[in-house]
């Protein structure tokens, strides 16, 4: 069947397109060549003057796994419904559920969306979790750093290639997509009673330091040519002055790429009369020099949330703020952790309103969507369903300036954003959550419109008010099938997870199997990500993309 | 005859999956690494394979007709048991949403013992490889940790080798309530397990002064749930000065009211030696029946752990409301699906109301279900997850025979595509 979208403006950064008018056709499921003659089209949608992008793509949101699964069982009050309209698909009014999950991104336009904490021995659970996520496509980043078998590899000061096949294995093993880093080592030194965690700080029992975790992975990640750098989460997320860590760890990553992730927890000086300030343009200044790096920001919002992170010892440092107050720690199989700790970002307090002020203060300075990521840290920072106010803060100076007038005052007088003047375009959103989030992940198939790409994509109407615009769109196509219309789910379909398969020396296995046996009495096969999904095959649900050079920016 | 090694298993809890098992055409035998849990559970004989309707054995089918005939002209349904793998819990919840079911696992009310903690405080907790590499003392509240999972203690504390302990048969085992029913429990060097024994009436009050002293609270009696202070006093020493400290229990030993505040003051001491500036963890230990996998499920598919009605077409969680006992008590249900793939023993509350079975081959009934179809066991005839007990690690159960029953999850969705 030959698919017509007739007559939309087109922002797709892959092609230099911004605003051009433009049909796009679809067949089996992908974008392909304008054929001769137009009436050949089996289906047609006037989309005359609305706005054309490639399906958008979130690269870091918790979405799955056992921590978020937590969550969901730790706060059955914020997720309470009370008059649901049924659509008569199976759980379309369960709130915070898979199946919302995946509705309320694909109405937003989003199309693929990446969990960045998969724990190797919680793969299966992260998987089973994904598969029951409608529409959207899914992928996983596996986390290493806090791992005995890592740190007891380094301990012994192994070759380098042991450790990448190590790293392959396990993209392997867990079917992900790409290598997270979380506070490397702080997770495991926590178990041995450390209560923070500096890049230089070595994990107890080991005597490696977080630094040394953290280039070997980096190094892995590029010789085994992972086509998404390191992905990390650094040491000191949320404390004062830790600007200084951030900048260490650009530093560390030697001039290779390095992704950082969520880093407006990061973009924080110690100065003022409260000892907490911004330092976004010290963070920006650092980025600049360090065109190797790429980042997400991880922007607070106004909201009742929950922080879900595998940084035990940020977690369970910030446990006294839970809000509600409860809260989670675990430490997990000798591999890692999580902490579970609600929070309220409040515009009455000081501290919340400079960590949104920072975050904007990044977006706007950093002036290079190829290199800076569009993200809430969801749900961290916000839930992802508050992305289109965000959108909104970007491209309209004047809401920003209505939402400052909100804020503590104290915060807005330290803070750069009220003379920040810079509006995002159109074509900065599409760089920024499509075309540039597309390569960093190394999905060659999307974040475009060009023939050949899966037929993912977003048709919006242009509003002034760019949150509504993006709240809903009119149009949504997953693989060419039509999910969204007039802001609401049409067709509910099974997504598929991305996943790389880098080469590795089988022998690791039966080393592995030996060292489960001795200290996990657990099988490998025992905890295989396999069978995942209700409906589909593994065929079917896993897409393997190419290994290969990795991300650096080019276009900036 | 085959033998197949490695094998998982679904009935512990602890994902035990070093069993080796004997398939001789239908029939198990556990030759290898069984305990007093699995070994009956694998070795279960197959009985009837056919369904029942009313009794007279039909086909698949008309079975299912009959289940979604039943649903249909329901106004209040209500699937119970839930005792099944992933896929199973996938399509059970499936037909709940569709037919504005109640969902209730058959243990919850132990369970909520622990989502109640959880949801009014939260908690620390560990998993089975952190105590097995960790553990130097570890307390068990009210439990006998023996009976539960027989192979805990040789698989977790008494073994070669622990990434952190030099010397793994010197860890501490102190029991508080419940004595343990063996000697699992002593290590291989003939150390016994310190036990300070008190009845279950008792064990709130002891708990609570064993938190007061580890906060370093005076206490003026001299016994606290008839427990010497100086022997709860040794406890609180020992757990303070353990380097890794682990705390366990097990909701369904705990056979009191309102055991949830001793549970929820048993997570309250492992964060209070977590304030102190040492480190301690809980362990509750969970898992049989499919209970961990159900919860797990429910949790992501609606948010919410298995005790979810769907009646008013949006899931709905309340911890009492949706108690299928009360429910059905109350006369609030008016048909029900028992899902049982584990356990011929375990049968519904009661069939005063339109029932269909989905149970192991081999249950016997004193009153005949409307419906009955034998599905098959995860694990055993058919492949499937399972949720471990400490809920980070998910493991993938073999097909070991084929006997030619269904699975949970195929007739589920049949009768969810019939409704």
């Amino acid at each position: 069947m030959l698919i017509r979208l007739k007559g939309g403006r087109i922002y797709d950064p892959a092609q230099k397109q911004e605003g051009v008018v433009s049909d796009i056709y679809i067949r089996d499921g992908v974008i392909v060549n304008h054929p001769e003659s137009a009436s050949l089209a089996d289906v047609e949608y006037d989309i005359t003057g609305k706005v054309v992008m490639a399906g958008a793509i979130d690269i870091h949101s918790h979405i799955a796994g056992g921590n978020v699964n937590t969550a969901r069982l730790l706060l059955p009050e914020q997720h309470r419904n009370f008059l649901a309209r049924k659509l008569n698909h199976p759980f379309s009014t369960a709130r915070w559920s898979a199946t919302e999950t995946g509705y309320r991104y694909a109405l937003m336009g989003y199309t693929t969306v990446v969990e960045p904490a998969v724990l190797p021995i919680n793969a299966l659970d992260a998987h089973l979790q994904m598969a029951d996520i409608p529409i959207i496509d899914t992928a996983g980043l596996a986390i290493l750093g806090n791992d005995d078998y890592l740190l007891r590899l380094l301990r012994t000061g192994v070759a380098q290639n042991q450790i990448n096949d190590y790293v392959a294995w396990t993209l392997h093993a867990t079917r992900c997509l790409g290598l997270k880093v979380i506070n490397a080592g702080g997770a495991n030194a926590f178990k041995s009673n450390a209560r923070s965690f500096d890049l230089d700080d070595q994990v107890p029992e080991y005597g490696v330091s977080s630094r040394h975790i953290l280039q070997t992975l980096q190094r892995a990640a590029c010789e085994i040519q992972l086509p998404h750098p390191v992905h990390v989460h650094c040491n000191n997320l949320g404390i004062p002055g830790n600007v200084d860590t951030a900048l260490a760890t650009m530093e560390a990553a030697q001039g290779l790429p390095m992704h950082l992730a969520h880093i407006q927890f990061y973009g924080y000086g110690n100065e003022g009369n409260r000892g907490f300030s911004t330092a976004a343009a010290k963070l920006i200044d650092g980025f600049k020099k360090h065109p190797n790096i790429t980042m997400d920001v991880g922007q607070v919002l106004f909201a009742q949330t929950v922080t879900i992170s595998g940084d035990v010892i940020a977690q369970y440092s910030r446990r006294h703020d839970a809000s509600p107050n409860k809260w989670v720690a675990l430490d997990a199989e000798c591999e890692g952790s999580g902490g579970v700790v609600p929070y309220c970002y409040k515009e009455s307090s000081f501290v919340n309103s400079l960590q949104w002020l920072i975050g904007l203060e990044i977006f706007l300075l950093a002036e290079d969507p190829w290199r800076l990521f569009f993200t809430t840290d969801h749900p961290n920072g916000g839930p992802f369903t508050m992305y289109p106010f965000l959108i909104r803060l970007l491209m309209d100076k004047d809401y920003r300036l209505e939402c400052m007038a909100q804020l503590n005052q104290e915060a807005v007088a330290m803070s750069l954003l009220k003379d920040l003047h810079k509006e995002f375009t159109l074509y900065d959103i599409a760089i920024m959550t499509r075309t540039a989030a597309a390569q960093l992940l190394g999905l060659a198939d999307r974040g475009h419109l060009m023939p050949g790409a899966v037929a993912d994509i977003a048709v919006y109407t242009e509003q002034a008010d760019k949150a509504a615009m993006f709240g809903h769109a009119a149009l949504v196509f997953k693989n060419g099938h039509l999910v969204v219309k007039d802001g609401e789910i049409v067709g509910r379909r099974n997504g598929t997870a991305q996943i790389v398969q880098p080469e590795f020396d089988k022998q690791i296995e039966r080393r592995l199997q030996l060292y489960y046996d001795q200290f996990y009495n657990l099988k490998l096969d025992s905890f295989a990500v396999a069978d995942v999904s209700f409906n589909q095959s593994d065929n079917e649900r896993f897409i393997r993309h190419s290994c290969g050079t990795p991300y650096l920016a080019s276009h900036s | 005859m085959t033998e197949i090694n490695e094998v998982p298993s679904p009935f512990c809890g602890a994902g035990t999956d070093d069993l080796t098992i004997q398939v001789d055409g239908t029939s198990l035998k556990v030759i290898k690494n069984g305990c007093a849990i699995n070994t009956p559970a694998f070795e279960q004989p197959l009985a009837d394979t056919q369904p029942r309707v009313n009794g007279t054995i039909t086909d698949l089918a008309t079975a299912v007709a009959k289940a979604a005939a039943i649903l249909q002209s329901a106004k209040q349904p209500l699937l119970g048991g839930c005792a099944t793998d992933v896929n199973g819990m996938r399509a059970l919840l499936a037909l709940a949403d569709k037919t504005g079911a109640v969902v209730d696992h058959m243990s919850f009310n132990n369970a909520r013992s622990n989502i109640l903690t959880l949801q009014d405080s939260g908690w620390m907790t560990t998993t089975l490889a952190e105590v097995k590499n960790r553990c130097d003392v570890l307390l068990v509240i009210g439990t006998d940790l023996e009976s539960f999972t027989p192979r805990f203690f040789e698989r977790y504390l008494w073994t070669d080798a622990a990434m952190f302990l030099e010397n793994p048969v010197q860890r501490k085992i102190i029991y508080l309530g419940q004595a343990p029913s063996g000697n699992a429990s002593s290590s291989p060097t003939g150390q016994d397990a310190q036990v300070f024994e008190c009845t279950q009436d008792q064990l709130p009050e002891a708990v609570s002064v064993l938190r007061a002293l580890i906060k370093g609270r005076p206490i003026l009696a001299e016994s606290a749930g008839g427990i010497p202070i100086t022997d709860l006093e040794v406890i609180a020493s020992q757990l303070k000065a353990a380097v890794y400290g682990v705390v366990t229990w097990c909701v369904t030993d705990l056979r009191f009211d309102h055991a949830e505040l001793t549970v929820q003051t048993v997570c309250e001491i492992v964060k209070d030696i977590n304030d102190q500036g040492s480190r301690c963890s809980g362990l509750p230990l969970v898992g049989k029946e499919g209970e961990q996998t159900a919860n797990q499920v429910c949790g992501w598919t609606t948010g919410y752990p298995a005790r979810v009605s769907f009646a008013k077409g949006f899931p709905e969680y309340d911890p009492f409301l949706f108690d299928s006992q009360t429910m059905i008590n109350a006369g609030e249900v008016d048909a029900q699906v028992w899902v049982q793939a584990f356990n011929v023993n375990a049968k519904p509350l009661s069939v005063t109301v339109p029932t269909i079975v989905l149970g192991r081959s081999g249950m016997a009934f004193e009153q005949e279900p409307d419906v009955f179809i034998p599905v098959g066991t995860p694990g055993i005839d058919h492949a499937g997850h399972a949720f471990r007990m400490d809920n980070v690690v998910a493991i993938r159960l073999k097909k070991l025979r084929d006997a030619g029953l269904p699975s949970t999850a195929e007739v589920l969705t049949a009768i969810e595509r019939a409704v």
